[in-house]
């Protein structure tokens, strides 16, 4: 099932080794926008980390922001996950655990 | 060609005899010439030598394009007297092509980064770069590479000749009318005013600046009047609260004492660890939480320490107020309770940059120290340490004494956490290399500790002690297993940076960097 982005929803902070992921409605396919204190060693694992999550989300459309502090891979993943399912509303209740959210 | 830490340098540094690093002690026992300033005969009977501007002083100093100017960093971030004076340089005299020769340059100094953009500036040489300036030498705005030195490596090179010092400026937080300066007894005190002293000596003019002018004669000085051209009075030299932090206190981070506490173990399981011993910790966290725990293991087995050196903080004057070690000496002071207790506490000495660390002396301070514990923002699996660029390639460091004390040490000590956020510390390669890896004994982190190779004989220790330690290469693993592979930064081609080893010879270089792109 596609995961539509409905409306503009954010998930995590701008605290040191966190992420703020934001994501809006967007018509055609993915845009990913990233800035990050880590970029020159880890721009390319961020963007790689912030794809795959979105693609285990079945999310085809939708503009992304990452504006990341140093964090880690699990936290990053964490916070596109949240932001997607507060986006169609998902958030308090229908999150998949045990499936595409382990 | 490649050096001894495996780093390329470029041929065409290499001139005028200018070699690679080969290892250490590499220059022990050569001969070398001094150099010597020209300087003014003062003969008559003289009232006093106050000018009315800085502008003044340096027109009296014959100031002209293309001079070197130097500066001290005893007023750390609160430094107004470096950026007043090169205002005066280049905005009432109008000078150019200006070389600056400090012994560190920080947020402070912002405005001279303007200079640089504007080719006023054309030449850096520093023992620390942050802040502005040192992203407008990494963005390539430098006419001439800057050259990075060690707090040792600076009097080295500036006795050598090869940094010859037009005017030197002195910061002095007292002076009396024909220049002998103290760094106590004013409005902005800074205490120790060790690296002022070699580039007094060696200058053809000494300027000082001070905001408090006292009685003739200011004694014991620290710069004194028989090298100084003219007295400047200003409102203000600096920022008093950024010059000397309240007293720095023990961390309470508890992965910080838990490392600290590993430092003291690591050091009482070596036999250097006796009566008397010599030792030096910087500021961080855990190296300054080290003190604590040492003191726990000084009383256990009732030994006193001999003698500290350093940038000296209120922990060790606590030390040595309570007779835990013997002497205390210093080349500059981090805090009000360091300042407060120079010249004042028995046994708190001043000394210079050259006594602390010069490598082409008959023998620094640093050649009998026993221990030191040290930070790092990098270290790599050969124990290669950076202290100068940050994880994106920019200047944002200072190699200070670390290289010095690291080489000069019979156990050199590298304590930082294994990862900060995403970053790994222990890591493949660093980006720079400050302070050779075989200079390097132990690396103590939060997820464990590791021992160069090279010290079998501290592996023993260890082992001994009933201390656990792994490979270097485990702690690096470990590291990307938590942040994941960083990928190299990426630079261009052109040489920003030319990373002096304390012995002169070309360590590392730093490159312009280059804006991120993905693809890289």
């Amino acid at each position: 099932m596609i995961m539509q982005i409905e409306k503009n929803a954010m998930a995590g902070t701008l605290e040191s080794s966190d992420a703020l992921v934001t994501v809006e409605p967007n018509e055609q396919g993915i845009e990913l926008e990233i800035t990050s204190s880590v970029m020159n060693q880890y721009g390319r694992q961020i963007r790689a980390t912030v794809l795959e999550t979105l693609d285990r989300l079945d999310v085809k459309n939708g503009h992304v922001t990452v504006v990341d502090k140093g964090a880690l891979d699990c936290t990053l993943k964490a916070r596109v996950e949240c932001a997607v399912f507060r986006s169609c509303g998902k958030s308090d209740a229908g999150i998949p655990w045990g499936g595409v959210i382990k | 060609m490649k050096n001894a830490v495996g780093r390329e340098i470029p041929d065409e540094l290499l001139v005028g005899g200018r070699e690679v690093y080969q290892g250490k002690n590499y220059m022990d026992g050569k001969y070398i010439k001094k150099a010597s300033p020209c300087t003014k005969r003062c003969e008559k009977p003289q009232e006093s030598k106050i000018v009315d501007s800085i502008a003044q002083a340096l027109r009296d100093c014959g100031a002209k394009d293309g001079m070197t100017f130097s500066f001290h960093h005893h007023l750390r971030n609160g430094d107004y007297v470096a950026n007043m004076v090169m205002k005066a340089a280049v905005e009432e005299l109008g000078l150019k092509d200006l070389t600056i020769a400090a012994t560190s340059l920080g947020s402070a100094h912002d405005p001279i980064a303007q200079y640089i953009e504007d080719g006023k500036v054309i030449g850096i040489q520093t023992s620390g770069i942050r802040g502005r300036v040192g992203e407008v030498v990494s963005g390539g705005k430098l006419k001439t590479p800057a050259i990075i030195r060690s707090h040792g490596g600076r009097p080295r090179a500036i006795e050598a000749g090869e940094v010859h010092i037009d005017i030197a400026f002195v910061a002095a937080p007292t002076s009396d009318c024909v220049g002998n300066c103290r760094g106590i007894g004013g409005k902005s005190n800074c205490g120790s005013m060790g690296y002022a002293m070699t580039d007094a000596k060696y200058a053809d003019h000494v300027v000082v600046v001070t905001d408090c002018l006292v009685d003739f004669p200011n004694m014991p000085a620290s710069v004194e009047a028989i090298d100084v051209d003219a007295v400047v009075i200003v409102d203000s030299i600096g920022d008093p609260k950024k010059i000397a932090s309240a007293a720095a206190r023990i961390s309470q981070n508890p992965r910080d004492l838990m490392m600290a506490e590993n430092v003291a173990k690591v050091i009482a399981s070596t036999p250097y660890f006796k009566e008397g011993f010599s030792f030096q910790t910087g500021v961080g966290g855990p190296s300054l939480a080290a003190n604590l725990f040492l003191e726990k293991y000084m009383d256990e087995r009732g030994i006193k320490m001999g003698w500290a050196i350093g940038g000296i903080c209120g922990p060790m004057v606590e030390l040595l107020k309570k007779g835990k070690v013997q002497k205390v000496i210093d080349v500059q002071d981090f805090d009000l309770d360091a300042v407060n207790s120079i010249n004042n506490t028995p046994g708190h000495y001043e000394m210079s940059a050259s006594q602390y660390a010069n490598p082409a002396n008959k023998g620094a301070f640093v050649n009998k120290l026993d221990f030191v514990v040290l930070a790092a923002l990098e270290v790599d699996t050969d124990f290669n340490v950076n202290v100068l660029t940050g994880s994106d390639g920019v200047l944002r460091g200072a190699p200070g004494g670390h290289p010095d004390t690291a080489a000069g040490s019979k156990c050199c000590i590298i304590v930082t956490p294994l990862v900060r956020g995403r970053m790994a510390t222990v890591c493949e390669h660093v980006v720079t290399v400050t302070t050779p890896g075989d200079c390097v004994d132990v690396l103590v982190t939060d997820y464990g500790i590791a021992v160069n190779p090279l010290r079998p004989d501290l592996i023993e220790c260890l082992d001994k002690a009933g201390i656990a330690h792994v490979s270097i290469e485990a702690l690096k693993e470990k590291a990307y297993s938590i942040v994941g592979r960083p990928d190299p930064v990426q630079f261009k081609d052109k040489v920003v940076a030319v990373l002096e080893a304390r012995d002169g010879t070309i360590l590392d270089v730093v490159r312009e960097i280059k804006p991120y792109t993905f693809e890289g």
